[in-house]
C-alpha cells in the first residue's frame, strides 16, 4: 500500500498566518520572557539571574507592595466590569433584539463611545468631572451635594477614583458585549420564541428558559474577553490620571505599573528587565484565567451541547 | 597625452568638489528636547539667529512630550537613532547618561568659561572635573498674584509667613468666591514643586540645611524639613474647591481668568500666563520667610542644558552650535524670548519683562538653593523626588499628618541612602 503523500498544500495555506503570528506575537513574547531572566549591570551587560527578578518582584516590599496594590486594583476594576458592563450589555441587547422601534439608532448611539479614541474619552470625562469647569459640579450644586468632598473630587479622591475610572470604562466599552449578545440573540430561531409565546410564556420566562441558555457560550466568551481586556488595560488610566496613577497609586493597575517600571517616569530611569518581569506576571495571570475558562467552562459547555 | 590626463584630473576634481562640497555645505544637526512649548520660538527666533553666523548648518529642533522625554530618549540612544544634541535634565539623570557614555565631555568647548561653577554644578561629575552639558537656564520659584484683585480689596503682598497666612484668611472672609491660593493636587508634582520646594528652603536654611541633609545630620523628619511639611499643610483650607481633582492646567486657567488671588509659581509660568491672558496684571512676591528670620531663601533651580551625543555623526557642526549657546547673543535672546527661564551665563543680561525681573532680583536679596531631592537622592529606587510628590499630596489632602508623611518619606530614603542609614533604626522603619 502506498503511503499518502505529505499534504504540502496545507503547509502552504498555513504558512502566512504561522509566519506573521510567530514574528509579531510569539517571538516577542518569548523574547520578553527571556529578557525577564536577566539583569542589566553597570556597563550595560546582561547577567542571567534565573527567576531572581520574579522573586524580587514578589518578596522585596519595594516591588511587592506596588505589585499587589496594582493586582488588587485590577481585580476591583474587573469585578466592576463583570457586574455592570456585561449584565447591562445583555439587558440592552435583549431590548434591542425585541424589535423595538428605532433599534438601530439606539444601537449606534450606545456603540459610539467604543469607537472613539480613549484619549478623547479621557479628556472629555476629565472636563465633565473637573471641579473648576465641569457640568458635574453644576449638577451637584442643583441637588445640594456641592459640599461633599468625595462627590466633587471623584477623580482626585482615593475612595472614588478607581470606581469612577471603571465606570467610565464601562460606559465606553459597553457596546462590545451588547453587540456580541445581540448577535447571539438574533441567531436564536424565531420559531422557538414563537412557540413559547403560543404556550403562554411571558418575556421574563422566555428570556431565562430559552434565550439565556442558548447564548451561554457567548456569556463565557464575553467574560473571558472582559478578563483579558481588563488585565491588559492601561490607556484610560494613563489618559486620565497619568503614569503615576494617582492619587497615591489608588488607580494603579497592572498596565500602568508595567509602564512605569519599563519606561520609568520623571527622574527615574526605566528598568526594562523588571518591566519584562511584570509583563511575565501579567501573562501568567491572564493565562491562569484563560485556562480556568477553557477547562472549567468551555469543556462543560461542549458536554452540554453535544 | 599629459594634457589630456590633466584635463581628466581637473574634471574629476571639479566633480568631487561639487559632490563633497554639496554634502558638506549643509550639515544637519538635530536637537532632542522636552520643551514642546518652545517649538515655535526655536524655529522662528533661535535657529535663524544661529544661521546668521553659520548659514551652512541646518538645525532641527525635535522635541518630545515632557513626561515621555527620558524614556523616549533612552530607547533612541540604545538604538543609536538619537539626535546630535540633547537637552539635559539636571543632576543624576544626565550624570548617569554621561557615565553610560552617551554624553561627551565638553571641558574643551570654547565658551565654557562663561559659566560659574554653581551654574555648571548640575551637569558636572561629583568632583566637578568634567562638565558634560552647556548650561542654558534656571527657573525660580515664588508666588504670582493678581494685582488688580489685590488693589480692589486693598491687600498687600506679604513679607513674612505669618502675614501670608493672615492674608489668606482675610481673603477667604472678604471674597469667598475667589480662591485665595490657586493650586491643585491631581497632577501631584505641583504639590512638591510649587509647594514644598518653594517654601521649605526658608525653614531648612537653603544650602546649609541641604548639605547637612546630604551628610546625614538632618532628615525629612527633623527641624526645617519637617517644618516645610507643616507649613504646606496650612495651605489646605485656602486651595480652590475640589482641589484634589484640580489639575495643573485647571489652576493655570483659574488664575489667568482672575478667579484666584495668589498662584504658587515656577518662573516658567510667566511666559505662559502672558500668552493665556495678555491683559492679566501680575505681580510677584518671593517665598515669605517666618517672622524674625534674618535671611530668606529661594529655590533657584538649574533646569535645562544641552549636551552632545557621543554617537553623533556631525560633531563639528553640533559643537559650533553648542559654542554659540555660550554667547551673550544667545543668552539675551533666550532670556527675553522665554521670560522666566533665566540664562545661567555670567553675563549681565537685561531682562525686559518686569515680572521676570522681579523674580531675578531675588537672587540679590535672598540665598539660592536648588530642589534638594534632585541631587543624588533620586538616582535610586525609591527616588526621593517622586516620594516627595506623594508625601506633599498626602499632607495637602489630609491623608497624612506632616509628621507621618515626613516619617514615611524619610524611611523610604533611609532604606538605601547610606548617610541616612542611622535614621532607619532611629525611626523604627521596619
Amino acid at each position: 500500500m502506498r503511503r499518502k503523500p505529505f499534504p504540502w498544500h496545507i503547509t502552504v495555506f498555513l504558512a502566512p498566518a504561522v509566519v506573521i503570528y510567530t514574528v509579531i506575537m510569539i517571538y516577542p513574547m518569548i523574547a520578553s520572557l527571556d529578557f525577564s531572566l536577566y539583569k542589566t549591570i553597570e556597563g550595560g551587560k546582561h547577567v542571567f539571574v534565573g527567576l531572581g527578578n520574579y522573586i524580587t518582584l514578589l518578596t522585596d516590599p519595594l516591588w511587592s507592595k506596588p505589585f499587589w496594590n496594582a493586582f488588587r486594583n485590577n481585580v476591583i476594576f474587573f469585578i466592576i466590569h463583570m457586574t455592570l458592563q456585561n449584565p447591562i450589555g445583555l439587558f440592552l441587547a435583549v431590548l434591542l433584539a425585541a424589535n423595538i422601534r428605532g433599534a438601530w439608532i439606539y444601537r449606534t448611539i450606545i456603540f459610539t463611545p467604543t469607537i472613539l479614541s480613549v484619549v478623547l474619552i479621557g479628556f472629555a470625562w476629565k472636563l465633565i468631572l473637573s471641579p473648576t469647569w465641569g457640568i458635574w459640579i453644576s449638577f451637584l450644586d442643583k441637588i445640594g451635594l456641592a459640599n461633599n468632598d468625595v462627590a466633587i473630587t471623584l477623580l482626585g479622591n482615593e475612595k472614588s477614583a478607581l470606581i469612577t475610572l471603571a465606570l467610565i470604562s464601562v460606559w465606553q466599552n459597553i457596546g462590545i458585549p451588547m453587540m456580541l449578545f445581540l448577535a447571539a440573540l438574533i441567531r436564536i430561531p424565531p420559531e422557538l420564541l414563537e412557540a413559547a409565546q403560543v404556550d403562554g410564556a411571558n418575556s421574563w420566562r422566555i428570556f431565562w428558559r430559552i434565550q439565556f441558555p442558548l447564548i451561554i457560550p457567548t456569556v463565557g466568551i464575553v467574560a473571558i474577553l472582559t478578563f483579558i481586556g481588563n488585565f491588559n488595560a492601561f490607556d484610560l488610566i494613563y489618559a486620565v490620571q497619568g503614569s503615576l496613577a494617582g492619587p497615591s497609586f489608588s488607580t494603579d493597575i497592572m498596565g500602568t505599573f508595567f509602564f512605569r517600571t519599563f519606561f520609568g517616569y520623571q527622574l527615574r530611569p526605566g528598568d526594562p528587565n523588571m518591566g519584562a518581569t511584570v509583563a511575565g506576571m501579567m501573562l501568567l495571570i491572564i493565562l491562569i484565567g484563560v485556562l480556568i475558562y477553557l477547562y472549567g467552562w468551555q469543556r462543560r459547555m461542549e458536554e452540554v451541547q453535544f | 597625452m599629459v594634457k589630456k590626463s590633466f584635463k581628466i584630473l581637473a574634471i574629476g576634481a571639479l566633480v568631487a568638489a561639487a559632490l563633497f562640497g554639496g554634502a558638506f555645505a549643509k550639515q544637519k544637526v538635530i536637537i532632542e528636547s522636552w520643551r514642546t512649548d518652545d517649538m515655535k520660538l526655536w524655529k522662528d527666533v533661535i535657529i535663524p539667529a544661529f544661521n546668521k553666523h553659520y548659514p551652512d548648518i541646518e538645525v532641527v529642533f525635535s522635541p518630545t512630550d515632557p513626561a515621555q522625554y527620558n524614556a523616549v530618549l533612552d530607547s533612541k540612544l540604545q538604538a543609536g537613532t538619537a539626535g546630535d544634541l540633547m537637552a539635559c535634565r539636571p543632576f543624576s539623570k544626565s550624570l548617569e547618561m554621561y557615565k553610560k557614555g552617551y554624553l561627551e565631555s565638553l571641558n574643551d568647548l570654547p565658551g565654557m568659561e562663561n559659566y560659574s561653577a554653581f551654574a555648571k554644578s548640575a551637569w558636572s561629575t561629583d568632583d566637578g572635573s568634567v562638565t558634560f552639558c552647556v548650561p542654558m537656564a534656571s527657573v525660580i520659584h515664588g508666588f504670582l498674584y493678581n494685582k488688580d484683585l489685590f488693589a480692589k480689596y486693598g491687600f498687600e503682598p506679604p513679607k513674612t509667613w505669618e502675614e501670608f497666612m493672615d492674608l489668606l484668611a482675610q481673603m477667604k472672609k472678604k471674597a469667598p468666591a475667589i480662591s485665595p491660593l490657586v493650586m491643585g493636587t491631581k497632577d501631584q508634582w505641583e504639590a512638591a514643586t510649587m509647594g514644598w520646594h518653594n517654601i521649605a528652603p526658608n525653614y531648612y536654611h537653603g544650602e546649609e540645611g541641604r548639605k547637612a541633609f546630604m551628610a546625614g545630620k538632618e532628615g525629612f523628619h527633623t527641624d526645617g524639613f519637617l517644618k516645610g511639611f507643616e507649613a504646606l499643610a496650612q495651605w489646605a483650607p485656602y486651595l480652590p474647591r475640589g482641589y484634589k481633582a484640580v489639575s495643573y492646567s485647571d489652576s493655570q486657567q483659574l488664575f489667568t481668568q482672575g478667579r484666584g488671588f495668589i498662584y504658587p509659581a515656577g518662573s516658567w509660568d510667566i511666559g505662559v500666563f502672558h500668552q493665556m491672558n495678555p491683559k492679566l496684571n501680575m505681580g510677584a512676591f518671593k517665598s515669605p520667610p517666618p517672622a524674625g528670620a534674618t535671611k530668606s531663601y529661594i529655590s533657584d533651580h538649574p533646569d535645562i542644558a544641552m549636551g552632545l551625543n557621543h554617537a553623533s555623526k556631525n560633531k563639528e557642526a553640533a559643537k559650533k552650535f553648542l559654542a554659540w549657546l555660550t554667547t551673550e547673543e544667545f543668552a539675551s535672546l533666550y532670556g527675553n524670548a522665554l521670560p522666566g527661564f533665566f540664562p545661567l551665563h555670567s553675563y549681565n543680561i537685561k531682562i525686559n519683562d518686569p515680572v521676570a525681573n522681579e523674580f531675578l532680583s531675588w537672587r540679590q536679596s535672598s540665598e539660592s538653593t536648588f530642589r534638594m531631592t534632585y541631587y543624588k537622592l533620586s538616582a535610586h529606587k525609591p527616588d526621593a523626588e517622586t516620594d516627595l510628590w506623594t508625601a506633599s499630596v498626602a499632607v495637602l489632602n489630609g491623608k497624612q499628618s506632616p509628621q507621618e508623611a515626613a516619617k514615611w518619606i524619610e524611611c523610604r530614603l533611609a532604606s538605601w541612602y547610606k548617610p541616612h542609614a542611622h535614621f532607619y533604626s532611629e525611626l523604627n522603619c521596619k
